[in-house]
């Protein structure tokens, strides 16, 4: 169990605050619009820290949250507390439509599309009529409970401070489990989440959403606490803002976005307030020294304050290790076709290129074979033929009897095929543990919303169970609370070989596991793979170490310029003229 | 609509449109080669614009001293950045780029201001303030962070924003200005009205389109400038100075800026904060080519111009909204047709 002290004293902390005798009215005021902001905050630090998708379009989500309720309960006499779900569907919606349109633009265009219709729905807010043009709506009714109206900073304080410890809460869970393992894989990019049968699209759609909805909520109590709306919050300044209220804070962390929120709005309200009486009156000195300071710190703490502050903290975290003796349900053995996998005539041309020249091999049940050949002879352009992570231009390639054609990586992964990577694809602030679960994707079955009420944990547990026994075979149980990205090459190499074991696989694709080990950790290494082969795996794997790969392999296929030049038993293969010319050049 | 308005619109249209292309062009340019989405580009065509304008006032611009100001602080981030290796030729230069340069230039300003105001002699002080903060800016601001995140260097151009334009409204005031336009000719070709100053616009727009492809595709600077754009690291290994290519390339963008202020501020009245909005059409364009293209950029900035005059003939309420919505279709096409590919992050 994670630590629940600090989020109860700090609960208890933020009860207790409008309790003190003579507290300003003010003060409280500064308190709600923290809040406010902390709740969009964290809705980035999930999109944007988390997942990898920066958006400048998080107060056009508070507008429909705000303007929802504003128009609903000043028109239509609705209660708020009724608009509250309808207000979080309207930004949802509001998501679902925006999002298809930008979630799947890659690299810098997301940023730059959120920007784009950030800026056209400010615009819009400012000109329809039946929400006020940009006088916007006013009297809107205070929240009530029974006969208590909040209409004043310090009874509404309460709503809005249980609504982000909630929501802190839950975005925690969230983040700590199976879905939440897929969002945190994102930001490294899809390749590696997908060939684990996480999809990644719709992981990126949630966290859409999910952020969206928070930025509604915010917004709902906006328009109840100031009793008024109108399009300025909800423009592109306003969504900067709160970017720079997460990365200030510490875009990677829950916490960071509610730290950021009260370190931004404090130090602008001080600004506002002490820089006019210090200089007089003129000009915006405020946003000046505003400015600068935003420079200033992301020139000392590019990291955000949060991961700062932690570290001065002198306790770390306590992980307890998951309980081993769970089980996951194996894959059903059932009948092993006579072949695992066919490659008959696979071709992949990049324009002119020929990287795969009609390829055709075959691997069996049961058997370790290898795949080599000089740099640039097609290999991995192989390996990602086979895992569907590229199509292939012409022929035919057949996983267990299933021809692949037409399938996505995640198909793969689910017809029993785990692969590593050439160049390690791990997520280097997850635990190791955390990274080789991510391999039992596809053995798990809770879904977001069972992993933020906590529904999700004897799923969980299982998957972290066959995670450390996974990292327990292969030899690296002490590094198991470590972070993926403090370990060397070659243990990165061996993580990477637990992850694709918790797929229970039936084929095992390895690019170039040994390299970056040392010559006793290659011979731990050679011996796992052949006890896995005994226990009734097949392993392909590409390998330049020859002295490895002619001990351990049962068969070898070589390949040259993207054409197979030869096929054969490891003794065949030495002696093969050709494989000599390939390596060595024309003899004289 | 008659013909008259026709072409009344769309020489509006292709005006304001040429304008966004150059800006979109820095754009472009400036996120090639430092990975820095330059949202400080309103406020170099603001700068440039009011220092103009002031200029031609006969009044002294306080953009001067903030060139010399943002000098003296480069100069001592680069005696910072030099505290364990003191040689002589580099400090020179720090010198001579972050001290000198920009105390003549207030000192010219300061004496010809006011004096010898004429259109030529107010442009190019305009520009050489302008430039002169662009390249520290870089130095100020990117530099120190050059090998961070998009996301940082963003927030940091945010804070940039922020802080330009606060200082824009201590010396240009809240109240908009207008300049002298460079050419008050107008030439009649049947019903169409065609001024000077837009043939100014056009002719100045298509000449730094060529100047620009020039210098990138004849010029060692501008290989070494598109070789950064491609591989920052490969680019340091062969000996190019990618802190140099990044100063250049602000240096190209601020002058562009301030040249296409300098070129609306007779159109239309700028306010300190104006630049803003122009700027994000500019980007809207830049957008659309993909950051990556010129040509598309520059076409994508006329049809940005021309849609934004339409828009505000029929239905100028909306004009904004239609504007800036412009790009979603464009995005919607490019996610369909092109396909993620996967990128090596660090």
């Amino acid at each position: 169990m994670t630590q629940r002290w600090p989020i109860i004293l700090f609960a208890l902390i933020m009860a207790a605050l409008p309790l003190i005798p003579d507290i300003p009215p003010f003060w409280l005021v500064l308190l709600n619009n923290i809040g406010l902001a902390a709740l969009v905050a964290m809705g980035l630090v999930l999109l944007t820290g988390v997942g990898g998708l920066t958006s400048f379009g998080q107060a056009a989500f508070c507008g429909f949250g705000a303007y929802t309720t504003a128009v609903l309960s000043t028109a239509y006499g609705v209660s708020p507390w009724l608009t509250l779900p309808l207000a979080l569907i309207v930004s949802g919606l509001a998501a679902v439509v925006l999002g298809l349109i930008t979630v799947r633009l890659s690299g810098h265009y997301l940023p730059l599309g959120t920007l784009a219709w950030s800026l056209g729905l400010y615009y819009l807010f400012g000109k329809l009529e039946f929400i006020g043009r940009n006088d916007g709506i006013s009297a809107i009714p205070p929240l009530e409970i029974g006969s208590w109206r909040m209409l004043d900073p310090g009874s509404i304080y309460y709503v809005i401070w249980a609504a982000v410890i909630l929501s802190a809460l839950l975005t925690t869970n969230l983040l700590d489990s199976r879905t939440g393992r897929g969002i945190r894989a994102l930001r490294r990019g899809h390749v590696a989440a997908e060939a684990f049968g996480v999809h990644t699209a719709r992981a990126k759609m949630l966290v859409f959403i999910y952020a969206a909805v928070l930025a509604g909520l915010s917004g709902w109590l906006y328009a109840h606490f100031q009793r008024a709306v109108t399009p300025t919050p909800f423009g592109v300044h306003a969504s900067i803002e709160y970017l720079f209220i997460a990365v200030v804070g510490g875009a990677g962390y829950i916490w960071g976005g509610v730290l950021g929120a009260l370190i931004v709005i404090v130090l602008k309200e001080i600004l506002q307030s002490y820089l006019p009486i210090l200089f007089g009156g003129q000009g915006q000195l405020e946003l000046i020294v505003f400015g600068i300071v935003l420079v200033a710190l992301v020139h000392l703490a590019p990291g955000g304050v949060w991961p700062w502050l932690t570290n001065l903290l002198p306790f770390k975290r306590r992980t307890a290790r998951p309980d081993t003796s769970l089980q996951l349900p194996e894959r059903p053995a059932a009948a092993s076709p006579p072949v695992l996998l066919q490659l008959e005539g696979a071709r992949k041309q990049f324009g002119g290129v020929i990287a795969v020249n009609d390829v055709s091999f075959a691997v069996k049940p049961k058997e370790i074979v290898a795949l080599i050949g000089p740099n640039g002879a097609g290999k991995s352009t192989t390996f990602n033929l086979i895992t569907r992570v590229l199509s292939s231009t012409a022929g035919r390639i057949t996983v267990c009897g299933t021809d692949i054609d037409g399938t996505t990586p995640q198909d793969i992964a689910r017809l029993g095929v785990a692969r590593t990577f050439q160049h390690v694809k791990l997520v280097p602030d997850m635990t190791v543990l955390e990274n080789v679960a991510l391999g039992a994707h596809l053995r798990g079955r809770a879904g977001p919303l069972s992993s933020m009420l906590r529904l999700d944990r004897p799923d969980e547990a299982r998957l972290l169970a066959e995670a450390a026994r996974q990292i327990e075979r292969v030899g690296l149980k002490d590094q198991m609370d470590q972070l993926a990205g403090s370990l060397s090459l070659g243990q990165q190499r061996v993580v990477e070989i637990a992850r694709a074991l918790c797929v229970d696989p039936i084929l095992l694709l390895l690019d170039e596991p040994a390299a970056g080990l040392r010559h006793m950790e290659k011979q731990q290494l050679a011996a796992l793979l052949r006890q896995l082969r005994d226990g009734g795996m097949s392993i392909l794997l590409v390998e330049h170490d020859m002295g490895f790969v002619m001990d351990l392999a049962d068969r070898i296929v070589v390949l040259d310029f993207g054409t197979k030049i030869a096929e054969g038993t490891p003794d065949a293969i030495k002696t093969n003229p050709d494989v000599i010319r390939a390596y060595l050049g024309a003899a004289a | 609509m008659n013909t008259t308005i026709l072409l009344f619109l769309l020489q509006d249209g292709i005006t304001n449109g040429a304008v966004y292309a150059l800006l979109g062009l820095a754009m472009v340019l400036v996120f090639a080669v430092t990975r820095v989405i330059l949202i400080p580009q309103g406020e170099f065509v603001a700068y440039g614009a009011l220092t103009y304008a002031t200029l031609a006032a006969g009044h002294k611009p306080g953009t001067a001293m903030l060139a010399v100001v943002m000098g003296l602080v480069a100069f001592a981030f680069d005696l910072f950045a030099a505290r364990r290796s003191w040689r002589m030729r580099t400090l020179l230069r720090a010198a001579a780029v972050d001290v000198v340069f920009p105390v003549l230039v207030c000192a010219l300003t300061w004496s010809l201001a006011g004096r010898y105001n004429n259109i030529p002699v107010n442009l190019i002080l305009s520009l050489l303030i302008v430039a002169a903060i662009g390249l520290f800016l870089y130095r100020i601001v990117y530099q120190p962070i050059a090998h961070t995140s998009v996301l940082v260097l963003l927030i940091a151009s945010v804070g940039a924003h922020l802080a330009l334009e606060g200082f824009g409204l201590i010396f240009f005031g809240a109240e908009g200005l207008r300049g002298p336009a460079i050419s008050n000719a107008m030439i009649s070709i049947g019903q169409l009205q065609i001024t000077g100053q837009s043939l100014a616009v056009y002719g100045i727009t298509i000449a730094l389109i060529v100047a620009l492809w020039l210098f990138f595709d004849f010029t060692l600077y501008g290989k070494a400038l598109r070789a950064t754009a491609v591989n920052r690291l490969g680019a340091r290994l062969v000996g190019i100075r990618t802190s140099l290519s990044g100063q250049m390339a602000f240096l190209l963008a601020s002058v562009i800026g301030a040249i296409s202020g300098i070129l609306i501020v007779p159109i239309t009245t700028l306010y300190y904060d104006t630049g803003f909005i122009v700027g994000l059409k500019g980007f809207v364009a830049a957008i659309i080519g993909g950051l990556i293209s010129y040509p598309i950029t520059a076409a994508a900035a006329i049809v940005v111009g021309l849609v934004e005059a339409f828009s505000s003939f029929y239905t100028s309420n909306y004009k904004e909204v239609i504007v800036f919505t412009l790009i979603i279709p464009v995005l919607i096409l490019r996610s369909l047709a092109a396909p993620e590919v996967e990128e090596e992050k660090d």
